[in-house]
């Protein structure tokens, strides 16, 4: 569970080992205030104040009515001195949802540029690499379902990392390493703001029986590390990564239920350019969950491939599409039926087709966009229509809709139908 | 003939091509080989600020500013890369567009938009050169330059201070116009004026430079004025709106590295881009 209004110690880390840096490179005599101000640009201040208002659309004996209602105030904060920059960015709002306030640290860094061949960026920050368009192979940062699916923004989707992020550039490839101190999982389906299939009590569950994990919260051994090695050859972009650490939403039970998130390995390439008059992307990932490499434990997730091949292109002026196709294999299938211990057995192959339409009308100032995904295999889908409208460089409107189906409870989109929502949003940004 | 009046102020012009001998009439295809440089080509690098107010039909006014900077791959007047980092409104602010354009009409331009608030770099496809850039009434085209090729060149007229060019594209199915005529400043040859027709000679759409200064700068140790557009407009005289596009803070030769235009930058963009 996220722990609210905590400022982390790692952001406080950050901010302490940023002051000392800055504290190097003002000569010590010198030091006073006024020359250490200077050092600084002017701050620059943004932000937005955004009303958001969504209701189910059926009947959830589990849940509310109301599937999002939130006040939100978010705050930007950015400086840069001839060495470094510094931000933060933090979002404060009213839930009706669970009836709380609530105060989310969205990003709090600082980046420097040491020499020609190093970039560091150290502190609370959002993380993205790999090449599927909302769909995640070999990026392990944390995702926030949770948000996308209530209908937040899709800036939301994205959870921040507390890590270090150092870049090292060379001519023959450039190399990334995250690492992260203390375990960041996703902001899975909780039961908080969405229901979902409980396998055990093989039923849905909602905000009266959330679920309860044990997540690996020991800083400096429950971390995570993950790397990416990547070049561009010729506008190919060609990518290898790899990541140590835990399966980012509960990957498995104790005998009594409780959610664990086991030991995860995951090493995998990308390769993404131009192909025809639009740009062809490929992934692939293996998924070795190291507490279970049998897969003959039915309490922890198999090992698994996974593979992504898409393609986006203009189809018409302002008008662009992007398809995709998805696989997750199960690596240790038999062992995996061997071991079921009753309940719904997933399928070898689990594969999702994406697709999403984007439309621009009114001079760019109206989009229509649709992000859809369906499962032949688990014979379900999942549907976000949006309408967004600047009304004013300022005044932006917003409605959609989160729609999930599916022929049984228990898969994947299914298990959220009872969630199907609609929503509307109106943000004054500053 | 380039339809770049826009890219005009990322480029600087060769001392020489100043001083051409009125008595002497060049051909169209040298003029527009001139233009094209002095509109997109000047020197190896520059950098400015753009500022677009974007008016619509009922008045409504919309704007748009970013940080640019271009550099050429070579001196052949060919390959091209820019950077372009937003700073309003506030929906794409500290976005950043790159465009690594191709002058070869067989390839297309790459482009990477980043967004930071996912910290997501997204490859955009890149067919349709002719549409709206951020909405305005300028084109992808208008900002990295339509290249000779596309189009046949025809000097049809010469006035005290312009040529007067009819541009009729090589491919008519690729683009919404039939030809296009251009007013060329007979001393600077920068693009003073464009005029888009389509079919039955149906004027549709206007780009006018409507301040044009000298910017100095140094080439090879030496000081240099180059023509620069600071001040230009587009029409579209179909739906009734206008963009007017401000330069400022223009600087050329300013040693950007190609470094600048690679992933890594479009991340954390440079200082060159932020100030």
């Amino acid at each position: 569970m996220r722990k609210r209004f905590q400022v982390n110690a790692l952001v406080v880390l950050s901010v302490t080992l940023a002051l000392t840096f800055c504290e190097f490179h003002v000569h010590a005599a010198e030091m006073n205030w006024k020359s250490f101000q200077d050092q600084f640009s002017p701050p620059e201040i943004q932000g937005f104040l955004e009303l958001r208002a969504g209701c189910r659309t059926q009947e959830d004996s589990q849940q509310k009515d109301i599937s999002v209602m939130e006040t939100r105030l978010q705050a930007e904060l950015f400086t840069y001195t001839d060495w470094a920059e510094f931000k933060y960015k933090g979002d404060v709002w009213a839930d009706a949802v669970t009836e709380k306030g609530d105060y989310d640290t969205r990003e709090i860094w600082f980046f420097s540029r040491p020499s020609d061949f190093l970039d560091v960026k150290i502190g609370r920050q959002v993380l993205t690499w790999g090449t599927g368009d909302l769909v995640f192979l070999n990026d392990l940062f944390p995702k926030d379902w949770q948000s996308y699916f209530i209908g937040r923004d899709k800036e939301y989707l994205k959870a921040p990392s507390d890590a270090a992020k150092v870049s090292y550039f060379t001519d023959l490839a450039n190399i990334d390493v995250v690492y992260t101190p203390k375990f960041d999982p996703d902001r899975f389906i909780t039961g908080e703001y969405i229901s979902y299939w409980d396998p055990e009590q093989k039923r849905l569950v909602g905000r009266d029986e959330r679920i309860s994990t044990d997540t690996p919260d020991r800083w400096f051994q429950d971390d995570e590390i993950a790397a990416r090695i990547y070049r561009n050859i010729n506008n190919y972009e060609l990518a290898v990564y790899g990541y140590r650490g835990f399966w980012k939403r509960p990957g498995g039970q104790t005998p009594d239920g409780v959610g664990i998130f086991p030991d995860l390995n995951v090493y995998g390439a990308s390769l993404r350019g131009q192909v025809g008059p639009g740009i062809g992307n490929i992934e692939s990932a293996y998924y070795q969950s190291a507490d279970d490499e049998g897969g003959s434990d039915p309490l922890i997730n198999n090992s698994e491939m996974r593979y992504l091949i898409g393609y986006t292109q203009d189809l018409a002026k302002d008008f662009n599409t992007s398809l995709q196709y998805y696989i997750e294999q199960m690596l240790n299938y038999r062992e995996y039926k061997k071991h079921l211990a009753g309940g719904n057995a997933r399928d070898r192959f689990r594969q999702v087709i994406t697709l999403q339409l984007t439309k621009l009308l009114m001079n760019q100032n109206l989009e229509l966009h649709l992000s859809s995904y369906y499962s032949p295999s688990d014979r379900d889908a999942y549907l976000r229509p949006n309408i967004h409208y600047k009304y004013t460089d300022k005044i932006t409107m917003e409605a959609g809709a989160n729609i999930f189906t599916g022929k049984e409870p228990h898969t994947f989109f299914g298990q959220f139908e009872n969630n199907t929502n609609i929503y509307v949003a109106v943000r004054y940004s500053f | 003939m380039k339809t770049g009046i826009f890219a005009v102020v990322f480029s600087l012009v060769v001392g020489t091509g100043f001083a051409e001998d009125l008595s002497t009439v060049p051909t169209a295809d040298e003029i527009v080989r001139k233009a094209n440089h002095v509109s997109l080509y000047q020197g190896v690098d520059s950098k400015g600020t753009v500022t677009m107010t974007i008016t619509d039909r009922q008045g409504r006014v919309r704007k748009r500013q970013f940080n640019m900077l271009r550099r050429d791959d070579d001196q052949s007047d060919h390959d091209q890369k820019y950077f372009v980092l937003f700073q309003s409104p506030a929906d794409v602010r500290k976005m950043v567009f790159m465009v690594h354009k191709h002058a070869d009409l067989k390839k297309d331009d790459d482009r990477w938009l980043y967004m930071p608030s996912l910290d997501l770099v997204k490859r955009i496809a890149a067919s349709d050169k002719r549409t709206s850039f951020v909405g305005s009434d300028f084109l992808y085209e208008d900002i990295s330059g339509r290249s000779p090729d596309e189009d046949k060149h025809e000097l049809i007229r010469t006035t005290d201070h312009h040529y007067i060019l009819k541009n009729i594209p090589e491919n008519p199915e690729s683009v919404e116009f039939e030809y296009y005529i251009v007013h060329v400043d007979k001393k600077t040859f920068m693009p003073m004026k464009m005029q888009f027709f389509k079919t039955g000679d149906r004027l549709y759409r206007v780009i006018e430079s409507t301040k044009l200064e000298g910017i100095q700068a140094e080439e090879n140790g030496k000081q240099v004025i180059y023509p620069t557009v600071t001040e230009s407009v587009a029409r579209d005289l179909e739906n009734g709106s206008a963009t007017k596009v401000v330069f400022s803070n223009i600087r050329y030769n300013v040693g950007l590295s190609g470094k600048l235009f690679t992933e890594r930058y479009l991340r954390r963009p440079p200082r060159d881009a932020m100030r």
